[in-house]
């Protein structure tokens, strides 16, 4: 075992540990937390796998914004969200086998999936990653199609949020 | 090579090659070599704050026609030194019903992730922590887990006004962080990389100050946003309110938000210096590596010692004005000047250097002559509001009101 596996499997135990205190812990700060530290493993997993563009986008999102909105609601409603009874549902053991039936369901399709066992071409020692990921983004034969519905979608929500928060007028006068 | 010419980095090749010299793996040296440079980074930037703090109340004191420290030591440099030793030995005091593990991360969280950021910050030719290619997206988000440390800082100290606090100073940094980003890529744009090394290898020819000074501009308010200084420091509003986030935190603790709020403001200065005045480059930096360490420091020192004259002479903000310069000002600012710049680059890119600098510069200040004249008209437009609404009805002032015969 190398220093890079040591590092991976450190990280995976860390955000799987990590993952199922988000929802075991008692107190939703306490699990807000633990989010953020499984998030963080992830990023790691992310620098292991030389891909430091997402792992630094991994924290700028979703440790730098989504977890600190998460954080923020959840202080607005401290003592509230305490839970003090059992944390076991009566039938967690049907809860089980649907969810290791939807797992097994999940990996047997990707394992179909061909992309699933095709082998990773190794870029050029020379060739920054950062640069063909930018490039694949924005070309015809890349992922400019999912890029440019994903930004429709973004820009959507930003519009949906702004209506939603405008207060118009005609309600007001009335 | 010659140890006068760049003695940090003969020192770090010296090192390294003696713990080759130990038999150890080459994996094992790098790792060491590394740690060690991150502690020796670290605690030097730790004691350096002593220093800052010296620096910027004497400064204060001198806008202030004062004289600032001038007890203990020469000059007074010995007073931060003296402050230390007390906090120190103050006693920690935790609140009753605090969230013990929050209150006591918050302040280790704070530090860290200000000295996170010196670890991308190339400090001359040789000298550079980590040469990340997207050391500036590392920049930017190793800054937002500082609003982490101020959240959890509120939220564990179980008192209502610390609470309120880290309310206020999160939304105001969030809401900061938008236009910070967005100017930081005006650099990131004319450099073609996100390596912090990059930007400032590409501003061989000409600073980025120059070719966009709106940019500059922007990133340099932001920035004092995201330190929460003055105008911006209604976070804090000494003289007003009760502090903010860390107003249940005492002795050593206290401490440590302290350094992280002096370092952070280091920092900052020193991004900029970085990124928009040329980092380490100046005549000679490259044959002599320490003249970059100097010019760097220079350059920092001048932009921290605007920071402070911006503290000693401007009055605070009001929180709601402190939001329209941020969404109605500086956001569409930068998104429009994003664009403009990219359309200037890209029409002028068969073009020689010169005219194309000369293309960016006019972009830029006819962009902040057009936000000038916006802002002026959106001000004489309200300025007619508030005099229609006085010449309708007769506003009650506090002299009719409360008279001094009552």
């Amino acid at each position: 075992m190398n220093g890079l596996q040591a590092v991976f499997l450190l990280a995976a135990l860390v955000s799987l540990f990590s993952a199922a205190m988000v929802v075991s812990a008692r107190r939703m700060m306490h699990a807000a937390l633990w989010l953020v530290l499984t998030l963080m493993g992830v990023a790691v997993i992310f620098v292991t796998l030389q891909s430091s563009f997402f792992a630094v986008v991994q924290i700028l999102v979703y440790v730098g914004a989504i977890a600190i909105l998460i954080i923020f609601s959840v202080m607005l409603t401290r003592r509230v969200m305490e839970d003090h009874g059992d944390q076991i549902l009566p039938g967690w053991r049907g809860a089980a086998l649907v969810v290791v039936l939807l797992f097994a369901v999940l990996v047997g399709f990707l394992a179909l999936w061909q992309g699933f066992t095709a082998l990773l071409v190794e870029l050029p020692p020379e060739a920054d990653n950062l640069l063909e990921l930018g490039k694949a983004l924005v070309s015809p034969q890349g992922y400019v199609l999912p890029f440019e519905l994903a930004s429709v979608l973004l820009v959507a929500a930003l519009i949906g949020a702004i209506t939603i928060a405008v207060d118009r007028k005609e309600e007001r006068g009335g | 090579m010659d140890f006068l010419r760049d003695p940090i980095g003969f020192v770090i090749q010296w090192y390294v090659g003696w713990l080759a010299g130990l038999g150890l793996p080459a994996v094992w040296v790098d790792v060491i070599a590394k740690l060690t440079g991150a502690l020796v980074l670290a605690t030097g930037a730790m004691l350096f704050v002593v220093f800052l703090i010296w620096y910027e109340r004497k400064l204060i004191g001198r806008i202030q026609d004062r004289f600032g420290p001038n007890r203990v030591g020469p000059w007074g440099l010995l007073q931060p030194v003296a402050d230390m030793l007390k906090i120190f030995t103050k006693e920690y005091i935790t609140p009753i019903g605090a969230d013990k593990f929050a209150y006591n991360l918050a302040p280790i969280l704070a530090v860290a992730a200000v000295l996170l950021l010196w670890s991308v910050l190339p400090l001359s030719m040789t000298v550079v922590g980590t040469d990340l290619n997207v050391g500036l997206l590392f920049l930017i988000a190793v800054g937002g887990l500082g609003e982490m440390s101020y959240i959890l800082a509120g939220w564990g100290s179980n008192n209502k006004y610390a609470l309120l606090g880290a309310f206020r100073l999160v939304a105001q940094l969030i809401s900061y962080e938008v236009p910070l980003v967005l100017s930081a890529l005006v650099p990131v744009m004319l450099a073609g990389t996100l390596s912090v090394t990059g930007i400032v290898e590409a501003q061989e020819g000409v600073w980025f100050i120059v070719v966009a000074p709106a940019a500059a501009l922007i990133f340099f308010i932001a920035s004092i946003a995201e330190i929460g200084r003055s105008p911006f420091d209604l976070i804090e509003a000494e003289s007003e309110l009760v502090a903010g986030y860390n107003i249940e935190y005492s002795g050593l603790k206290f401490g440590m938000f302290f350094v992280a709020e002096f370092l952070h403001a280091f920092t900052v200065s020193l991004i900029f210096a970085t990124v928009f005045l040329g980092g380490w480059r100046g005549p000679g930096a490259e044959e002599i590596p320490i003249l970059g360490f100097v010019y760097l420091m220079l350059k920092t020192f001048v932009v921290y010692f605007v920071t402070i004259l911006f503290r000693g002479t401007l009055p605070r903000f009001r929180i709601d004005q402190m939001m329209n310069l941020n969404w109605k000002v500086l956001t569409p600012l930068s998104l429009a000047l994003i664009m403009a710049m990219a359309i200037a680059g890209g029409l002028t890119r068969d073009l020689p250097i010169f005219w194309q600098v000369m293309a960016f510069v006019l972009v830029n200040l006819l962009l902040l002559a057009l936000t000038d004249q916006i802002m002026k008209i959106a001000r004489r437009k309200k300025a007619k509001v508030n005099l229609a609404i006085g010449t309708g009805q007769p506003i009650l002032t506090s002299s009719t009101k409360h008279g001094t015969g009552e």
